[in-house]
């Protein structure tokens, strides 16, 4: 067998009492990939990512990274592991600084979290890092903010900078742009546009535009199963694809 | 590596742990007192009780987010290590005798922590009222050991640094010893809340959920939280029971804890000077109500609190710095 791509689902299933979230998932992401994971509302799209987060435990089957079975690592385990992730619906530490919100990711990452004697301010390592990062996405105008003052685009972006400041190898974006006007999305889609190549990425979004612009794989879902995967023409050429999903959502 | 980052939030995170003029205050007030009324020390030294158990309760409550109502479990179990210890006449060293009741409860914060705090919210803060109930309870069922609900008095306490006598008329000892193990703490607790970890405690209050996705074992952490303020409880108690050479089940009840809970909303929780602020606050309003209503005094204090409630969520230090920020801001 050949190597063994970056992280890997093998027949995953999760029930919620009488509802399949998730049947016989068999997925893989490729290091550096550009995916996208579609599908309509309730298609068990996020239950997926909660999956290979740790968020949730599967019923049945199991999740891989590099080849190594996680299914029993723990959520803040996998982080350590190099799996990060954003939430469809804002995660943030609402009444926390802009700085401090991406301050407490890096410092975890780094291991001067633990740390008691010393005060945070002193990490000069961790505070300049989390500036720099700030800066790259534009959002250092507003460190300074209060999350709970921001618009709610701003606030994705800060979403997506939390995670970046994990620097993982496998992000996962759960609807970035969910929520913001669409005059203001394309600053979180250009950010997303500019995620380096060592960084494998899984987005999910309702978009079309975005997903067929973006991805080099897509794999669509409906009711909690794969329904079909492959490049974008692939699914773009698909009729049945055409007929559960695609004819719903518009594409122009 | 590369040069810093020179911007005004940096620098404002950078700076955020430097002592300020106005810290000064408080420490000034509480030596003024002891020169300008040294017939009240006695009042003066519950108070300062007060506020190092009020300190206790913000660093679970005001920083980990950690709703409780059983923080005077730590309290009692710090109260009656002095108290046995003294009576059954195994220790009467004061300052060590503080070390022993600040391990004994944490140890009690230690254990009860690891199973209590897998649960939150609503479940949490009856777990905790429960484990104060079963202390107090078992204190009430051992009386051979705390003389039950007569509690132990007459405790004998050895002279600090083997010198001065804790005199119950005259506690000019007390007043000075409790504000210096009152300083002690503080500045243990400002230091903690200013550093990474206190700052994951910020991060675990204001959303769990995104602790856990950052990769922060956030359950270890409230649990070394949860028993460092243990510890500090547990000095509280220990130096009241030296302070009062008595110990009794009102160190270990619900009156106790909900009392240091009102104080903290009312100066103001995850602020750190919000303690001395609402046990002053707390106090003074007492007094004043049950001069104007000598039987109805408690419902003054319930509609304030009922006020703060609902106005001021964030305690006289919280309305204090909304008048301090730009308008526009103050109202979001
Ligand atoms: N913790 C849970 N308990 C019970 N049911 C759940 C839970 N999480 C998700 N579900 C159910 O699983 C199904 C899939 O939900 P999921 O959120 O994964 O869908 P989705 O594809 O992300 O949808 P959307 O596009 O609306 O975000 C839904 O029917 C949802 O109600
Ligand atoms: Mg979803």
């Amino acid at each position: 067998m050949s190597t063994p791509p970056l992280l890997e689902t093998r027949a995953l299933y999760r029930n919620f009492g009488a509802l399949a979230a998730a049947r016989d998932i068999n997925f893989r992401l490729e290091a550096g990939a550009r995916h996208a994971l579609i599908g309509p509302n309730g298609a068990g799209k996020t239950t997926f990512v909660n999956l290979l987060t740790g968020v949730v435990r599967p019923t049945t089957g199991a999740v891989l990274l590099k080849g190594r079975d996680i299914t029993g690592v723990a959520q803040a385990e996998r982080v350590k592991l190099g799996i990060a992730r954003t939430f469809q619906i804002n995660r943030l530490f609402r009444r926390l600084s802009v700085l401090e919100n991406v301050y407490i990711a890096v410092a975890e990452r780094v291991g001067a979290a633990p740390s008691m004697f010393r005060p945070a301010g002193r990490r000069r390592d961790v505070v300049d890092e989390s500036m720099r990062l700030l800066e790259t996405l534009k959002l250092s105008g507003d460190a300074a903010r209060r999350i709970s003052e921001l618009p709610y685009g701003r606030q994705r972006l800060v979403e997506l900078a939390i995670a970046l400041g994990l620097k993982p190898e496998v992000l996962l974006l759960d609807e970035p742009a969910a929520g913001v006007p669409s005059a203001e999305s394309h600053i979180i889609l250009d950010a997303i546009d500019r995620l380096p190549r060592e960084i494998a990425v899984l987005i999910i979004d309702h978009d079309m535009d975005l997903v067929f612009r973006f991805a080099e794989r897509i794999t669509v879902m409906v009711s909690g199963a794969v329904f079909a995967t492959g490049s974008p023409r692939e699914i773009a050429a698909a009729a049945d694809v055409r007929a559960v999903y695609l004819g719903q959502a518009s594409r122009g | 590596m590369t040069e810093p980052v020179d911007h005004p939030a940096a620098r404002a995170l950078a700076e955020r742990h430097r002592l300020r003029i106005w810290e000064a205050i408080p420490w000034l007030l509480a030596l003024g007192f002891f020169f300008a009324f040294p017939k009240h020390l006695g009042f003066g030294t519950e108070l300062l009780v007060t506020v190092l158990f009020a300190i206790s309760l913000d660093l679970v409550l005001g920083y980990a987010g950690i709703v409780t109502l059983g923080q005077a479990a730590f309290f009692g179990a710090g109260a009656y290590t002095v108290g046995i210890l003294a009576k059954q006449g195994i220790w009467h060293e004061p300052i060590t005798g503080l070390l022993l009741a600040a391990l004994v409860a944490a140890a009690v914060g230690f254990g009860s922590g690891l199973v209590l705090l897998r649960t939150q919210g609503l479940t949490l803060l009856m777990l905790t009222l429960c484990t104060m109930a079963l202390l107090e309870e078992a204190a009430n069922l051992a009386h051979d050991y705390t003389g039950g609900f007569d509690g132990l008095d007459s405790l004998p306490i050895a002279p600090l640094f083997g010198r001065f006598e804790f005199n119950p008329l005259y506690p000019t000892t007390q007043y000075l010893y409790v504000l210096a193990v009152l300083f002690v703490c503080f500045v243990f607790v400002r230091m903690l809340v200013y550093s990474p970890f206190g700052q994951s405690l910020r991060g675990i209050r204001e959303n769990m959920l995104r602790m856990h996705a950052v990769g922060a074992p956030v359950r270890g952490r409230l649990v070394l939280c949860y028993t460092l303020s243990a510890a500090i409880a547990g000095v509280a108690g220990g130096i009241w029971a030296q302070a009062n050479a008595y110990v009794n089940l009102g160190t270990l009840g619900l009156d106790r804890a909900a009392t240091v809970l009102i104080i903290l909303v009312l100066g103001g929780h995850g602020r750190l000077y919000g303690a001395f602020i609402g046990a002053v606050a707390y106090i003074s309003l007492s007094h004043f109500l049950a001069r104007i209503y000598p039987t109805a005094w408690q419902l003054g204090l319930g509609l304030l609190l009922v006020v703060i409630a609902l106005f001021a969520r964030n305690g006289i230090l919280g309305i204090a710095a909304a008048l301090r920020r730009p308008a526009h801001r103050a109202a979001s």
